[in-house]
């Protein structure tokens, strides 16, 4: 059913102009596949917003995208290089080009504030101590946290720890960042504070950015471009004009919030989550 | 059949599990004594204050621990030799048992206690947090990492407090034979120095080494393998702590079985 809405991928345009192409992505936990085929592409220096319903795969594509699951089929293309057939050290220095804002903020909890931002810094590059120190305050003070850098993760409320996060992101200058559920468990004014920084770093750095949330409001503000994923497939694929127009039933009832029917037996929840058919209901 | 197939089933699974735990103290050896060689350099500060909190911390509970069980020993002993009218052999006995066995293995059980379940704990909360995802994102190599400063810190610690276990051990019985064996602490010590050689002594911190290695690779392999929510952290350490155990019985079963049967017959 998919397919016949997903948009093909958009062979013509210059591959140095897009940042991620993402190409017949299947990935699969066990037997069960979660991703069927998924294909976008993001344009270096636009933000794609990767939205749909609690389960339908777009966690498991973002941590496919960032290396933290291998896919079982298709190609994932950053700057034209095909990142999960890379060997090892190829790898690790993609990895250092990208940056990744977790839901919880990840940060090391052992860890002061200043302390996890350096971290990558102390890690993978020559600088010295106080190199690094400035790096830090700078990091910190575009993402509004000045003065925080020895404050330890506990002492910080939710949205300090996003912005933390945000920082530690951008501490090896990423020409990509990722956001898994950026505005999540966040009261409505803290998360527009956030939104708010995501299209500031955009802006300002014109980095790549590539957001995964359900929040509606937040996703129409900072994208460029949009996909709505259900059940593992790409429903729909455009700029957030397109999609508001887009007369796809599933599209349709995610931006209109109208509920799922009640679910009474697991076999259908699950059903429900990836789409695929149960084995005694063929 | 079930049952044969059960019996397969668990040995496939215990082979993996072992092959888990050798793949992961490789990673962690790798990183602490090949890596630093290719720029990876080691994590100091952070093995130093695992060394402390594995080694340094755990003084006074395996002090109080092993001179508790040398004491033990010196009372059963003396049970059984006050009957043969050979109460002299308390030291030799003590002084045996606590080197070649009891000490090397008494640290272990304290250290897993202390540390093979925090080390569990630890890597367990940050699968949770997903600090570990973090770490992969940034390229940092979780191994080396978060193993091998605690890979380092117990294999320098556990000797040294092996070798303060002997010696606690060595004074608990020192007390019972002071105080009811007829000895002196001078002819005490000189008895324990007559009954033990380099053997017993190398045999149980090469032991203690073996030790060391097994709490860590099964602290840190529980504490990886931690599902998703935080009670999935208390079963991770439940789990380290019993596995630690048996796998440290299991080990020490069969360097006794290698020291045993390599021994020069006197």
């Amino acid at each position: 059913m998919a397919d016949s809405i997903t948009p093909k991928s958009t062979s013509s345009r210059d591959s140095t102009d897009v940042a991620i192409s993402v190409r017949d992505l299947r990935v699969q936990y066990g037997t069960r596949e979660i991703l069927h085929g998924v294909n976008f592409e993001v344009p270096s220096g636009e933000t794609l917003v990767i939205m749909g319903g609690s389960g339908c795969g777009k966690s498991t594509l973002l941590r496919t995208l960032v290396g933290l699951e291998r896919p079982s089929s298709g190609q994932i293309l950053i700057h034209g290089k095909n990142f999960a057939a890379l060997p090892d050290e190829e790898r690790d220095e993609q990895l250092k080009k990208m940056g990744m804002s977790f839901q919880s903020g990840a940060l090391f909890g052992s860890m002061t504030v200043g302390e996890n931002v350096a971290l990558p810094l102390k890690e993978h590059t020559k600088l010295d101590d106080s190199t690094i120190e400035i790096m830090v305050r700078l990091k910190l003070d575009q993402v509004g946290l000045s003065g925080f850098e020895n404050y330890m993760p506990a002492q910080l409320s939710g949205g300090m720890k996003k912005r933390a996060a945000i920082a530690r992101a951008l501490a090896m200058d990423p020409e990509i960042l990722f956001f898994d559920e950026p505005s999540a468990g966040l009261d409505p004014i803290i998360a527009a504070g956030l939104d708010e920084l995501i299209l500031k770093l955009k802006k300002a750095f014109r980095i790549t950015i590539l957001v995964v949330t359900h929040e509606l409001a937040s996703a129409f503000l900072i994208a460029d471009r949009m996909i709505l994923l259900d059940k593992g497939y790409v429903v729909a694929n455009g700029k957030p004009e397109d999609l508001q127009k887009n007369t796809n039933p599933r599209v349709r009832q995610f931006l209109d919030r109208v509920p799922e029917p009640e679910v009474a037996a697991e076999i259908d929840y699950l059903q429900m989550l990836t789409g695929e058919t149960a084995p005694d209901r063929r | 059949m079930p049952f044969l197939e059960s019996i397969g089933e668990a040995t496939i699974d215990g082979v993996a599990y072992v092959g888990s735990l050798t793949k992961l103290s490789i990673g962690a050896a790798r990183a602490v004594f090949i890596e630093p060689f290719r720029g990876h350099p080691m994590r100091w500060p952070r093995a130093i204050h695992q060394a402390m909190s594995v080694g340094v911390e755990a003084i006074p509970i395996v002090s109080l621990i092993a001179f508790f069980v040398g004491l033990i020993l010196a009372l059963q002993g003396a049970y059984e030799l006050r009957q043969l009218g050979a109460m002299q052999l308390v030291a030799s006995a003590v002084a045996i048992s606590m080197t070649r066995e009891l000490g090397p293995l008494m640290t272990a059980i304290m250290v897993i206690g202390r540390s093979g379940s925090a080390f569990a704990a630890e890597i367990g909360t940050m699968k949770v947090n997903e600090e570990i995802d973090a770490l992969e994102t940034m390229a940092l190599e979780p191994v080396r990492f978060l193993v091998a400063p605690k890979f380092l810190a117990m294999i320098l610690m556990m000797p040294c407090l092996t070798t303060w276990a002997d010696f606690m051990g060595v004074c608990g019985g020192g007390l019972f034979g002071v105080s009811n064996a007829g000895f002196t602490w001078g002819t005490y010590i000189t008895a324990t120095l007559n009954a033990i050689d380099v053997r017993d002594i190398t045999s149980g911190l090469i032991k203690s080494v073996m030790f060391g290695l097994t709490i860590t690779a099964v602290g840190c392999r529980e504490g990886f393998s931690t599902g998703l929510g935080s009670e999935q952290v208390g079963r991770s350490t439940t789990s380290a702590v019993v596995k630690s155990i048996f796998f440290v019985i299991a080990v020490d079963l069969v360097f006794t079985a290698i020291f045993y049967f390599t021994a020069p017959v006197k």
